[in-house]
């Protein structure tokens, strides 16, 4: 006797149980080892920047521990008193360059991923909401995306800030101000097309409750290309955070970023002393080439047809 | 398409007003003026004559509308650095950065429109590969970086171009340009690189897209059928193709061009608007930081109306929806 609907016929068609999401998305991510390569590199700059404050030669803000006399040292001096060299050369208070760019590293770090994760929890809830709403709510929200998109980023960060002043808590507030409208706009765009599938409906009618329908139905299958997104909007961040501190409007000089410590050895540069913006530049340059070629290939992993 | 022009400039006037109350608010609301405008050693006594003298004692709204009443007479206060009225300073400067903006508009398309074409017409050689991968840096890289890396090539290792300042110029029409002398081409060089190297990545992209697009197309290989020259398929009947996007996505960027100018002329010390807007915040010139923002917003709202026009223009499905899709 044999049922067409036995169980075991299921079983061979189910998926392998262990197979969940994540470990397909790495089985796919993992296919191209250059991709994988720059994700160790990165996880070990996230790493680096982390672990800053213990693994640094020196603490670069602490006074007590800097020579002026051993300022603008090139790259491989060795200290007279402590005999420790000095691999990426000293700033002109005797800096250690190295310490001071793992420092600048995580406060660049710490600025894009908080404003990246704040803007996408604003961004995401209102994309979402407008698409699942529709209506007078949508084209509010819409407009308020448009406007502030026909905008570009650097200049509405600078007038924020020029209100607001120096400050890291004001810079992260102003990116997350000029970020949330990307964010929106991706996950209204997605959140369209799944407002109207069924399962909307099916939640609509069983009256399950709106923050509900938002976070657990909806953000859920929303999420790619939000991911892909993020990626490299953190990336974006950073960069944004760097130009504005350059320019001096960002991050205070007592916790200078990756973007202070090029500015400020900007001026030195004139007279043949490269390493003090060179440097804290080619680590700003690596981790912004990681993110972003990361947020490429989790793009082809998450997307394999649409290739530009 | 009348009614469409007007709900669209009405829309931009609305624009144009909720960033006055924008910039108001930022200006009087979150950043204080009185700590502004008097030292922190003045006396009580004076405190209050400059705080009536302002008018900074009477209600928020009669403030704000004589801030708008201000703006319709083009009075945006005095500089407090230049002793000159704040719209002067501005318009003073814009020249400069007008003649960048052009230069690197420029430069991205005599450079980023060859490359283009030929990574698309190639686009298995290695040059072209090469190219490509320049371009995702040139996406990447911060401008900033960029701008000093070129300085310290070409000006402190090298020696053969100026770093800083606008060199000689030349006046004409009632301006100054360095356009026309060696001298001020030679300080123009480099900042006007360093501003399009972003564009010449975005129009070499479009280029190369474009021609992969139009290659397979039925009037090329019918245009190659009739025995015209590789020259005249390339330059009349591909290039043609892809100058409508080309051309139009430039103008859109225009308006991106002038915003990271104030990065370049920072850098390079060009003396336009966008180095005259970080010196102002950094001393504090509150009139000539009110008149910036005021004409940023004033020059992207007349872009954004210019580029909905041309959209119209260019694709008639546009017109159908009175406003434009998210």
């Amino acid at each position: 006797m044999s049922d067409p609907f036995d169980v075991q016929d299921v079983h061979v068609a189910a998926p392998d149980p262990r197979e969940t999401p994540w470990r397909r998305i790495w089985r796919d991510y993992s296919a191209s080892p250059l991709a994988v390569a720059v994700l160790a590199v990165l996880l070990a700059i996230i790493g680096l920047a982390v672990s800053a404050p213990w693994i640094s030669p020196q603490n670069p803000y602490d006074l007590m521990q800097l020579d002026i006399m051993e300022g603008l040292l090139p790259p491989g001096s060795v200290a007279e008193t402590t005999g420790y060299t000095y691999y990426l050369g000293t700033d002109d208070q005797g800096r250690d360059m190295l310490s001071a760019i793992l420092h600048g590293l995580r406060i660049s770090l710490w600025v894009g991923v908080v404003s990246a994760l704040c803007a996408v929890a604003i961004g995401a809830t209102l994309g979402l909401f407008a698409a699942y709403r529709g209506g007078r709510t949508e084209s509010m929200i819409m407009r308020l995306v448009d406007l502030q998109l026909s905008f570009p980023t650097i200049l509405v960060a600078l007038m924020i800030l020029a209100f607001l002043g120096k400050g890291v808590g004001n810079v992260i507030l102003a990116l997350i101000i000029v970020e949330w409208a990307t964010y929106a706009r991706t996950a209204r765009g997605t959140a369209l097309v799944e407002a109207r599938r069924e399962y909307i409906e099916a939640a609509n009618c069983l009256g399950v409750p709106l923050h509900r329908i938002i976070f657990r139905h909806l953000l859920p299958n929303c999420m790619t290309p939000l991911i892909v997104i993020g990626t490299v909007q953190i990336a974006r961040a950073i960069t944004l955070e760097a130009t504005l501190s350059f320019l001096g409007l960002g991050v205070p000089v007592t916790e200078p970023s990756l973007g202070l410590l090029i500015s400020n050895g900007y001026q030195y540069m004139f007279s043949g002393q490269y390493w003090l913006s060179f440097y804290p530049g080619i680590a700003l340059l690596v981790t912004i080439v990681a993110i972003n070629l990361v947020g490429d290939r989790l793009r082809d992993v998450f997307n394999p047809k649409g290739q530009v | 398409m009348v009614l469409w022009l007007v709900s669209r400039i009405l829309q931009a006037l609305l624009v144009m007003l909720v960033m006055t109350v924008i910039v108001f608010v930022g200006v009087n609301v979150v950043g204080d003026p009185v700590t502004i405008l008097i030292p922190p050693d003045a006396s009580a006594e004076e405190r209050i004559r400059v705080i009536q003298a302002f008018g900074l004692d009477r209600p928020l709204w009669e403030q704000y509308a004589e801030f708008l009443r201000g703006i319709l007479r083009g009075d945006l206060g005095r500089s407090y650095v230049y002793n000159q009225p704040a719209l002067q300073v501005i318009l003073q400067r814009m020249p400069a950065t007008l003649e960048l903006a052009f230069a690197a508009i420029l430069l991205s398309v005599i450079i980023g429109i060859p490359l283009g074409l030929y990574a698309g017409l190639r686009p298995d050689s290695l040059l072209s590969k090469f190219f490509m991968a320049g371009s995702v840096l040139g996406f990447s890289l911060p401008t900033f970086w960029i701008g000093l890396m070129l300085i310290m090539l070409f000006s402190v290792h090298l020696g053969w171009l100026p770093a800083s300042g606008r060199g000689e110029t030349v006046e004409m029409l009632g301006m100054r340009w360095s356009f026309f002398t060696a001298n001020g081409l030679a300080h123009l060089a480099l900042p006007a690189l360093n501003l399009s190297l972003f564009k010449i990545a975005l129009v070499m992209r479009l280029t190369r897209a474009g021609v992969r697009e139009v290659l397979p197309q039925d009037y090329i290989r019918y245009a190659r059928a009739r025995g015209l020259s590789e020259r005249r398929v390339i330059y009349v009947h591909v290039l043609k193709n892809i100058m409508i996007p080309v051309v139009t996505i430039i103008g859109l960027e225009f308006g991106s061009v002038i915003a990271f100018s104030v990065v370049t002329e920072t850098i390079f010390a060009w003396p336009g608007m966008g180095k005259l807007i970080i010196d102002s915040i950094n001393v504090l010139d509150r009139p000539v930081m009110v008149a910036y923002l005021m004409m940023i917003v004033l020059i992207f709202v007349c872009i954004n109306l210019l580029v909905d026009l041309v959209y119209t223009l260019l694709d008639p499905r546009v017109r159908l929806s009175s406003g434009r899709k998210g």
